[in-house]
């Protein structure tokens, strides 16, 4: 209990800090571009109302969760495809290569083409920003399968989709969610610079709308709220990655007992 | 039940050319306990994965029960020597043993019975639901015994299974190999490189050369059937068949050829 409280300690220590020092930094600022935090907290519950959030907020999540999700599908199955072939990975490659380096905001106005300026292509242009890190993880994961397991597994007479359930994907796995947590990150980003392009909801909008309107404390509180929904997703990734890389950690644990 | 005819196997990689086995030919009973000795490095692994179905031969052939091996073939089970990677770290010890079996046509409750009494028959009954990396390096050897006798195989081929296990260890994983043996009346093909081992284990011991190999000599171990760590590695007869097989495989490591004698199956004098 003692412990549990420590940590809570420890990690709200740095946040209140900070918090701490905006507030007095900025208590008698009359720059409106930099308003008193005081003034931006009390803004905060006016601006987010039950209305907005459910009109603004949940858009947004809504095709983050849409983006993300596809992005996860593809990546794994590519990556898995890719890494379990050697010829498959020779031609693939160069190409991966290339498709990462391109940075995926640039491919905004690109999908907007083909995709108009609604859902579709929101969720389309946060999948194809997501999809890398998770492609590129789950091709090393699924490489670096220990040969000694694929040979049991292999001697034991485990083939096909029992071999990629019961082995390939679980070895890859911590990879995997390596990769899951890059594009979680890069998801959010995509997300509200897509609705920055062209849209008529979303958090992106919302706060350009406010900035454009010069309702600058509006503006702020659409930042903070961007910030807690990352502090929220990356906790909920927290738990789901610790419910299934269980055995990862706790292997990990006991090979740094007995090196 | 095992024949191996003029098996050969090399290696080719990267502008090397390495010929790790080169004319192997000896058979193996049913219900027989074969301990294979030879000088470290004389490819009995490279042996072992051919006759498993794991390695495809250079030349020669693997028969079992009559029928050329070309993969792994279901009545065969393996035991590696590291136990720490032939184990899923992500799967509890149960599913583990009982992974194997979800390849086999039976009905859950057949798979359960399987899994509780490979387990028990291992002494680790109640360590299903334990993880892998949570137990010893025995007990997890132990596992991994356990779910090749789930398997039910009529061959169970080992590969210098207790090599990476303390000596106390090794010598209870001993005395539960061979009354494992005594009880299911398994085919038993053991790789090893302790001559002690070998000879303590084995009904019969076929002694390797050194890389390129061939067999060298087999010696029928005439020791009683029943023994235990204490008695039998101070009986006489023990350290007479130990003395055999160490100087064989010195006389290998020199590199010495043998005479018409190497094929026959001959007890020393004595």
């Amino acid at each position: 209990m003692r412990r549990v409280l420590l940590r809570v300690v420890l990690a709200c220590a740095l946040p209140a800090v900070l918090v701490t020092v905006w507030w007095v930094a900025s208590a008698g600022s009359t720059d409106v571009y930099w308003p008193p935090l005081r003034t931006i907290l009390t803004a905060f519950p006016d601006v987010w109302t039950a209305d907005r959030l459910r009109g603004d907020v949940l858009p947004s999540v809504w095709r983050l969760a849409a983006g993300y999700a596809l992005a996860a599908v593809a990546g794994v199955a590519l990556g898995t495809l890719i890494g379990s072939h050697r010829r498959v990975r020779a031609v693939c490659e160069p190409v991966l290569e290339f498709l990462r380096a391109v940075p995926p905001p640039v491919l905004v106005p690109v999908i907007m083409l083909f995709a108009g300026i609604g859902d579709t292509m929101k969720v389309a242009v946060i999948a194809s920003g997501c999809v890398w890190p998770v492609l590129l993880n789950t091709v090393e994961g699924v490489r670096a399968v220990d040969p000694v397991m694929a040979e049991a597994a292999r001697s034991y007479g485990i083939t096909g989709t029992a071999r990629l359930r019961s082995l390939v994907l679980p070895s890859a796995s911590p990879q995997i969610f390596t990769g899951l947590r890059q594009a979680l990150s890069i998801g959010i980003i995509l997300m509200v610079i897509s609705e920055m392009f062209a849209a008529s909801n979303g958090l992106g909008f919302t706060i350009v709308q406010f900035q454009r309107g010069f309702a600058i404390p509006d503006m702020w509180t659409g930042i903070l709220l961007l910030g807690m929904l990352g502090v929220v997703l990356s906790v909920l990734f927290r738990l789901a990655e610790r419910r299934v890389l269980g055995w990862y950690h706790g292997l990990r644990a006991s090979a740094r007992r007995s090196p | 039940m095992l024949d191996v005819r003029g098996l050969r196997k090399v290696y080719e990689g990267s502008g090397r050319r390495v010929e790790a086995v080169r004319d192997l030919t000896f058979t193996v009973d049913p219900g027989d306990l074969v301990c294979l000795v030879g000088p470290s490095g004389c490819g009995k692994t490279t042996l072992l994965k051919c006759m498993a179905g794991l390695l495809e031969p250079t030349g020669g052939e693997v028969l079992l029960e009559g029928r050329r091996v070309d993969g792994p073939p279901p009545g065969t089970a393996f035991v590696f020597q590291e136990y720490g990677r032939s184990l899923f770290p992500w799967m509890r010890v149960g599913e583990n043993v009982e992974l194997p079996l979800r390849q086999k046509d039976m009905s859950k409750a057949e798979r359960r019975a399987l899994v509780r009494d490979a387990l028990e028959s291992v002494g680790l009954a109640d360590a299903a639901g334990a993880y892998p990396w949570q137990l010893s390096g025995g007990m997890q050897q132990r596992v991994a015994i356990a779910r090749a006798l789930a398997y039910e195989p009529r061959v169970l081929l080992m590969d210098e299974p207790f090599a990476a296990v303390d000596a106390q260890t090794r010598a209870d994983l001993e005395d539960l190999v061979r009354g494992l043996w005594r009880q299911r009346g398994i085919t038993i093909l053991f790789v090893t490189h302790d001559i002690d081992e070998a000879v303590y284990l084995g009904e019969r011991v076929i002694v390797l050369s050194a890389s390129p190999t061939v067999v060298r000599e087999q010696l029928t171990v005439d020791l009683p059937a029943e023994r235990d760590q204490l008695h039998t590695r101070v009986d006489p007869r023990f350290a007479g068949l130990r003395t055999r097989v160490y100087e064989q495989i010195q006389a290998a490591k020199r590199g010495e050829v043998r005479d018409a004698l190497t094929k026959s199956s001959t007890p020393p004098p004595r």
